[in-house]
């Protein structure tokens, strides 16, 4: 068998230059700058929250890991159909989600994304092409490729988008649905954010190999295996599979490679918990940031610099204190809502 | 208007005929579909009649198949995942009911998966304990997740049109077992799921004799032969085991006095249990003149040799023989 080690990919003390912009559209990447700082600071404003009591449920957070969402985002549009899993913040906002209705439904809000029936583990943006995460790890994966199914069947030209983690590999369902996917040629694209954790277990306890793109190659679905934290190279990636998804060569499997700062779930970084994971490799791993990098790559192109970094920084910060402001002082649901929404037209 | 003669299989053969006609939006997903081998006489020349894109006989991967036909719900489609046996599609669990039977809740009543799941029941045979179960009683325990199991020759034709309209998930449960029944039938009028219930389908005043799928068929069998030695019997057929309606059998339980309830799955947290509690806690103090009874299966899983398997499933004989007592 082929040598599946991630190699450099999964060596912190490696790709940590700047991003490579030349050939780039600059207002592009500044966009995808100031969404990343978007779901970071969304991010770190949740784990606050939720050390502070102010959310009763937990929090999986993906600070550390935006560039991945952000550039499969990029190459999406509304109509397509995408599934997340627990850690889906950054997945459901890349898409264009409210950041006010979002902290609404981690707040278990009426007006949150899912009238305040899920949580941060159950998020609904139908009608931004975000048709839902849950968190039993892998649920959606099958659910992505019946959602593309329909997509060929409908001949609409959408694609699914199922985003799962190294752990999800261990499932077996998702074996079958890379199988399934490729027998119907479903335009589905598959993308493992591996960021080297199942909760508090390193890859290497848990696979003989750490590069989940072999199970695409057994299933004969082209893939690419890329530096999770480099939003250029994400989206070349990602386009490439996309356009193929689009156009009836069947799925793809995108492999971004990062780390997420924080631990498995809430706002603590969990050095003392996980196996394998220790502050040097954390401090190593937040070198290799995904937004300093971007920022890094624009200022040596001369296209951005520490005052304009500095302004977009105060109106995303503004712009989730406002949201969550909005968000906290909204209501919950009505106790009828404990009923309600069982059945579509509810009998009791 | 003229009717037409179906047996149990070929009623349901109608009804994908009828959905996959006139509705683009309805596929068959599923294992054994191109075969008849695996669905009976139900699903003949579907793949020829409507093409093998709308009707997908697929790798050996239930739990996938059924996620899939959760998506495709979920992404405006009407799909129909067929698990020809019951007991292989316990792989789907997450898929059923974890993701379809929650998904309206979780997110607010935004969204549906209007998904129908055909699982098969079949038995007997000499087949053994892993190609036999009756599960209906797990799945009538799961909010969010509407349960049909049609008896009649109607039923089974027009429950799956009904399932497939719905907006909700349904699981929809046949029993090979009930595949050779016979009944003429007056063009589909199609039904709203939402609106039905359990269905009397016999008059009586002495017992009432409650029942689903295969276990109504032995309720009314028994029901004729009893009726010659003077036992006059109310039969009910419960259809929709989720959610679970027992007004009607409450009435027939108060007007009898006598309540049997015959259940072809295990006895412990089953739906005969659940029926006999309804009743309990809503027939009028001193109504009922004898302990109400129920006849299920041995708690035990099925067996193989024919001579067990006798003994084994409830039959004609052991229904009149719990009337009886019931009469004394």
């Amino acid at each position: 068998m082929a040598d599946w080690s991630l190699g450099r990919l999964s060596d912190p003390s490696e790709c940590q230059e700047p991003i490579v912009v030349s050939g780039q559209d600059r207002s592009v990447l500044l966009s995808q700058l100031e969404m990343m700082l978007r779901i970071r600071q969304a991010e770190r404003c949740l784990a606050a929250g939720r050390r502070d009591g102010l959310i009763g449920g937990p929090v999986h957070l993906g600070v550390g890991q935006e560039a991945v969402a952000v550039a499969v985002a990029a190459e999406l549009r509304k109509t397509d159909r995408v599934f997340g899993a627990h850690r889906s913040h950054s997945h459901v906002l890349s898409m264009g989600a409210s950041l006010h209705r979002l902290f609404a439904e981690v707040l278990a809000k009426e007006t949150g994304l899912s009238r305040g029936m899920g949580g941060s583990m159950h998020l609904w943006d139908q009608p931004n092409g975000f048709y839902g995460s849950v968190p039993i790890v892998s649920g959606t994966v099958p659910l992505a490729v019946g959602a593309a199914l329909a997509a060929k069947l409908q001949g609409s030209g959408d694609v699914g988008v199922a985003y799962l983690g190294d752990g999800a590999v261990e499932e077996g369902v998702v074996h079958e649905s890379l199988n399934l996917a490729r027998m119907l040629k479903a335009p589905v694209l598959f993308v493992v954010e591996n960021n080297l954790f199942a909760s508090h277990m390193h890859v290497s306890l848990r696979q003989p190999f750490e590069a989940t793109a072999r199970f695409a190659a057994a299933n004969d679905i082209p893939y690419e295996v890329v530096d999770g934290n480099d939003v250029v190279s994400l989206r070349n990636a990602a386009a490439k599979l996309i356009d193929g998804a689009r156009t009836g060569e069947g799925p793809g499997f995108l492999e971004a490679v990062t780390y997420r700062w924080y631990g498995h779930v809430d706002w603590r970084e969990d050095i003392d918990v996980g196996v394998h994971r220790s502050a040097d490799e954390l401090l190593a791993w937040r070198k290799r940031d995904p937004v300093a990098r971007l920022y890094q790559g624009l200022v040596s192109a001369g296209w951005f610099d520490e005052r304009q970094l500095a302004d977009m920084e105060r109106a995303v910060n503004g712009e989730v204190e406002n949201a969550w402001a909005r968000a906290m002082l909204d209501a919950k649901p009505g106790l009828g809502a404990v009923t309600s929404h069982v059945f579509k037209k509810s009998l009791v | 208007m003229s009717k037409v003669r179906y047996n149990y299989g070929t009623a349901m053969l109608a009804a994908f005929e009828y959905l996959l006609g006139r509705y683009p939006e309805v596929f068959v997903i599923g294992q054994g579909l191109w075969s008849p081998w695996y669905v009976g006489n139900s699903m003949t020349n579907l793949d020829k009649k409507f093409g093998a894109h709308r009707i997908i006989d697929t790798p050996v991967s239930e739990s996938a198949c059924t996620g899939a036909a959760v998506g495709a719900a979920l992404a405006g489609m009407k799909p129909i995942v067929v698990h020809p046996r019951m007991d292989f599609m316990l792989y789907a669990m997450d898929a059923i009911v974890n993701q379809a039977a929650k998904w309206s809740h979780m997110v607010g009543g935004q969204a549906a998966p209007g998904v129908t799941i055909r699982a098969i029941i079949n038995r007997g045979g000499e087949q053994g304990a892993q190609h036999s179960q009756a599960l209906h009683a797990w799945f009538a325990d799961v909010p969010g997740l509407r349960v049909v199991m049609p008896t009649t020759v109607a039923d089974a034709r027009d429950l799956l049109i009904a399932s497939v309209s719905c907006q909700d998930p349904v699981l929809f449960i046949d029993d090979r077992w009930l595949y050779s029944f016979e009944d003429d039938l007056p063009p589909v009028k199609e039904l709203a799921l939402s609106q039905l219930g359990p269905q009397r389908l016999l008059t009586g005043d002495d017992v009432s004799i409650i029942g689903s799928g295969y276990s109504t068929r032995l309720a009314l069998e028994a029901a004729e032969i009893l009726k010659a030695s003077g036992v006059s019997v109310d039969v009910i057929d419960l259809r929709i085991l989720n959610p679970l309606d027992c007004t009607k059998v409450i009435e027939s339980a108060t007007k009898t006095g006598r309540l049997l309830v015959v259940d072809g799955g295990w006895g412990p947290c089953g739906i005969a249990g659940e029926v006999i509690a309804q009743v309990a806690e809503s027939v009028p103090a001193g109504a009922m003149k004898k302990s109400p009874v129920r006849l299920t299966l041995p708690f035990a899983p099925a067996p193989t040799a024919q001579i067990l398997e006798q003994a084994y499933y409830p039959t004609v004989d052991s229904v009149i023989d719990r009337v009886k007592k019931l009469m004394d």
